[in-house]
């Protein structure tokens, strides 16, 4: 499965932020990579959604939505928005 | 509160379809009628979902073709094995009903006070946020010097092809066909690479913005030869589709 990137999922953090979170800054907890939102790694087509670390690939967000509840777990990241 | 959206909130929502044109044998343009749109910016894109009868759902998101201030259309590449794409491409007709949510994106977005000069990198159907700056800039009357490096598979696949013959004043539309070239084809005829890039790109001391959209392998050599030329990874907008769409 091929990646995309943290525009890909633009709506669905929009959904659960409520904010527009593409150019947010986001800070990895492993290697403390620095990037906006827009330039993660995506992989979208799993069991759920799944962004990783554009620099040491590092699970930092992970998004599971069973019957329109979607379930977030943040715990890779030092730092959002 | 029944009935009223909650300004802000980004919600599901029914559009219509205004019209369908054929841009190449596979890619079509749908002009939409959205219902309290907001305004979108340039290079944003929207989501889109549909519901089997089964209930099954699938959603993709669509770079949005359209300028500010035009109504809202997608261009659509149909993908043989898609789950969405044949079906916008194929069955979709004026005065049909579809869901969508949208605009989306804070990222891969161009104003005007953005600056310049421009330097924007197509893969197939990584043209159309592209094509929404393009658009958005001569709208609104920028004088920002463009140059548009565009790939395609062959010149039937070049999508807005018309529109790119007559170009705006300052933009450069710079074609590469990679796998068929029409009898004296005088342009490119190879991926998009550093040497290609050498010739094409505006020098990085002018600190120039580029923005490149397409297929995850093209997206990922064209900025990493950007950055390697010298222009600074902040000033390189990326957006990648996957494995989506020719180059």
């Amino acid at each position: 499965m091929e990646a995309v990137d943290g525009n890909a999922i633009g709506g669905l953090l929009l959904e659960v932020f409520g904010t527009e979170m593409t150019d947010a800054p986001s800070v990895c907890a492993s290697c403390g990579d620095g990037r906006q939102v827009a330039e993660l790694v995506v992989y979208l087509r799993g069991p759920g959604t799944v962004v990783r670390c554009r620099s040491c690939g590092s699970v930092l967000m992970v998004f599971v939505t069973i019957h329109d509840r979607t379930c977030v777990d943040l715990m890779g990241l030092a730092v959002l928005g | 509160m029944a009935g009223t959206a909650l300004r802000g909130r980004l919600t599901w929502q029914v559009a219509k379809v205004a019209a369908v044109a054929a841009e190449t044998a596979s890619v079509r343009t749908i002009t939409l009628d959205v219902p309290d749109w907001p305004g979108h910016r340039a290079g944003q894109h929207l989501d889109i979902r549909l519901t089997d009868e089964d209930g099954y759902v699938a959603e993709r998101s669509y770079s949005i073709a359209s300028a500010p201030g035009e109504p809202v259309a997608i261009t659509v590449e149909r993908l043989d094995d898609g789950e969405v794409s044949p079906y916008l491409t194929d069955e979709l007709r004026a005065g049909d009903d579809l869901e969508l949510r949208g605009p989306i994106g804070g990222y891969f977005v161009w104003e005007p006070g953005d600056g310049g000069p421009l330097l924007l990198l197509a893969g197939g159907s990584g043209i159309v946020p592209l094509r929404s700056i393009l658009r958005h800039r001569e709208r609104t009357g920028s004088t920002v010097p463009v140059r548009l490096l565009y790939s395609s598979r062959t010149l039937d696949d070049v999508i807005y092809r018309v529109e790119f013959d007559m170009a705006a004043s300052g933009v450069e539309v710079v074609h590469t066909l990679t796998r068929h070239q029409p009898p004296g084809w005088a342009g490119y005829a190879r991926r998009v690479d550093a040497a290609l890039l050498a010739e094409v790109a505006w020098p990085a001391a002018g600190t120039p913005l580029a923005y490149v959209c397409g297929p995850t392998s093209f997206v990922e050599a064209v900025s990493q030869a950007l950055v390697q030329d010298g222009y600074p990874p902040q000033r390189v907008k990326t957006e990648r589709f996957g494995a989506t769409g020719g180059t």
